[in-house]
């Protein structure tokens, strides 16, 4: 290290290698934020999972003597106007809005990424048909969207699942194929077609690879999205439907005693708040780090 | 519309000895705003066995086209519209531009290089892979096997450290390097010919001259033939045995090498003679740029396309379709003017 003025013979030098998997945590988390929204998403998880170990009470279980009840040992966040422990049914709201988050963003973003994927591939006739209907379903704003296909499909959990999926659509194919066409342009795809490759090869291979990357950050903020436009949908009453739990119809539910149950309305609010936020976060951390500029390097 | 070129279509057998690809009257178009674009207007070329050709044009003038066209692999809007390939006995526009018979020829048989090596490797996959892939394509190779060969192939252009770099990104690689890989993708088959189109032109002349030196002793090595479409003179002047020289989508020129540098016919080829700076000539002498702009290829009036830029040119030119290519002096020296083959009959 001293040793500056000896004369070393110029070495082959090789750069370290840097695993993919040491890099993208290297950049992954470099911001606080992003290690934050992680470890939110990850207690969520875990509480979603084990919620029959982790609630106190039954969230169910009606107990009209306990109603309106002030936070105290029994009931950490209070009882609401059924009686029901607060704590207990946000524990079991997280199973809903990650069941609705991860299901929902499921079913949308490979239908979408397909869809947008063959609509930018293939293009001509392809291409107009898929991209007009996913204008027709773009016309309306998200929300409505979903809010009148919940209308039609009814309540409940599976099928706010799929009113927001279609709702979502149209995103993902659109950014998916803008994607595709760009990417179809590279001279490296022609350059494939060269050496006499198929084109559905070079469409998952070559076209793919290089065209989901923003589809990916699309997801994890939709995931926040969903996650809200649920609560949304189950606040006015058209989402989950009672006895099941969800943030929204609970915050609907404290509503009506926000003045002397803050909390009632607070808590699940909060929650939201919070996993959206980490949503984002974690959607961010992944954009930086998926960056295919940096691989191989430090 | 077509022009006859007088050459008749071979039958499959009796191709002369040692021609590897002939070209008949080509023709393709493109769709666009405004009317049609004749990129390449019935260019015929032939290119033999173990030969260096070389197509020489600026930009627009068809010559990028005219080989995408060999292999047929023109996008929309564009279409081959006219003419015959014939390659190894076969001609190639009777298949399916994406059918399994023009698969196994791109990249097996012919094989092709491009301008931008900052663009013509896919970001997201290793050298390794990228190299690999045409091996398994047409050679059934396995994993292994192929990486070996990708290796052997990689060193063989001179990159160091061959077997670590594999699993580099291309972004890792720069230019020069990454023109190396190309070309080792190029000739990974042992194709019977390589295309290279402005192979050169995006990189710095140090690495252009042995970039060049690279292609050619590889192209040597698998005994194949070698394409090299160009806008720089000095590029095919060293290497090529034949020249054709492409003006508005037509052939202009065609001859030997020493023909085409120290008899030039065309008045384009002329001007393009000119415009270049040369080593051998006295100091001070000013260069000469072909005074206006290539043609607008949409609406071309039926006469001679570099007719408007001529210097030489006369009444005859005006008024009568674009001449056919004449015999000028040398062999197999060929030119599309009437100013000059009327003084060669002379």
């Amino acid at each position: 290290m001293s040793d500056i003025s000896t004369v070393q013979e110029p070495e082959v030098t090789v750069p370290p290698r840097i695993s993919e998997w040491k890099r993208f945590r290297r950049i992954f988390f470099q911001r606080k934020l992003v290690t934050f929204g992680l470890v939110v998403l990850v207690i969520l998880v875990l509480v979603a999972i084990f919620a029959p170990l982790i609630a106190p009470s039954n969230p169910y279980k009606n107990e009209m003597s306990q109603s309106l009840q002030d936070p105290s040992w029994n009931h950490l966040l209070g009882t609401d106007n059924l009686g029901r422990d607060t704590l207990s049914r946000l524990i079991y709201g997280a199973r809903t809005a990650l069941y609705v988050g991860f299901g929902t963003v499921l079913v949308s973003a490979v239908i979408g990424m397909i869809l947008g994927l063959l609509a930018g591939y293939l293009g001509g006739v392809v291409n107009g048909i898929i991209m007009r209907v996913m204008d027709a379903l773009m016309g309306f704003p998200m929300l409505v969207l979903a809010l009148l296909l919940a209308a039609v499909l009814g309540g409940g959990l599976q099928n706010v699942v799929i009113a927001l999926a279609i709702a979502t659509l149209p995103g993902y194919v659109r950014l998916m194929c803008a994607e595709t066409m760009s990417v179809k342009e590279n001279e490296y795809i022609l350059a494939q077609r060269a050496i006499g490759a198929k084109g559905f090869r070079t469409m998952m291979k070559h076209v793919l690879p290089n065209a989901f990357q923003p589809s990916l950050v699309l997801i994890t903020t939709m995931l926040g999205n969903v996650i809200l436009a649920e609560a949304g949908l189950s606040f006015i009453g058209i989402g989950i439907q009672p006895p099941g739990v969800a943030w929204g119809s609970m915050a609907a539910d404290g509503y009506r005693s926000l003045a002397s149950h803050p909390l009632l309305s607070f808590s699940p609010s909060i929650a939201i708040m919070i996993v959206v936020f980490a949503f984002n976060m974690v959607g961010d951390g992944l954009r930086d780090a998926l960056d295919p500029k940096l691989r191989g390097t430090l | 519309m077509s022009t006859q070129t007088g050459i008749q279509t071979p039958a499959c057998d009796i191709r002369p000895a040692g021609e590897l690809l002939r070209v008949n009257d080509l023709q393709t178009e493109f769709k666009v705003e405004g009317g049609i674009v004749h990129a390449v207007n019935g260019v015929s070329y032939t290119v033999n066995e173990r030969e260096i050709v070389g197509i020489v044009g600026e930009s627009g003038c068809g010559k990028s086209v005219s080989q995408l066209s060999v292999i047929q692999l023109i996008r929309r809007p564009g279409r081959i519209v006219g003419g015959e390939v014939w390659f190894e006995g076969d001609n190639l526009l009777k298949y399916d531009s994406k059918g399994a018979e023009m698969r196994a020829i791109r990249g097996a048989k012919i094989g092709m290089i491009f301008q931008e090596p900052m663009t013509s490797l896919n970001p997201v996959l290793t050298i390794g892979r990228q190299l690999t892939e045409s091996l398994e394509l047409h050679l059934d190779m396995k994993r292994k096997e192929s990486r070996k060969r990708a290796a052997e192939l990689l060193n063989l252009v001179g990159i160091p450290s061959a077997e670590t770099r594999l699993d580099d990104y291309p972004h890792q690689f720069s230019g020069g390097m990454r023109q190396r890989v190309m070309i080792a993708i190029g000739v990974a088959c042992q194709p019977r010919m390589l295309i290279a189109d402005e192979p050169t032109t995006a990189l710095d002349c140090t690495t252009q001259a042995q970039l060049l030196e690279l292609m050619l002793s590889m192209i040597e090595g698998c005994r194949g033939s070698l394409v090299l479409v160009t806008h720089n003179l000095g590029v095919v002047a060293r290497y090529a045995n034949r020249i054709y020289i492409m003006y508005a989508g037509k052939i202009v020129e065609q001859g030997l090498c020493r023909d085409i540098f120290y008899r030039p016919q065309h008045p384009y080829t002329v001007g393009l003679l000119n415009s270049v700076p040369r080593l051998d000539e006295e100091r001070g002498r000013r260069l000469v740029p072909i005074e206006g702009t290539p043609p607008n290829l949409i609406g071309m009036p039926d006469r001679c396309a570099f007719y408007p830029r001529c210097p030489e040119r006369g009444e005859q030119c005006r008024l009568q379709p674009w001449p056919e290519l004449e015999p000028v002096e040398g062999e197999g020296h060929m030119a599309r003017c009437y100013m000059r083959a009327g003084r060669a009959e002379e």
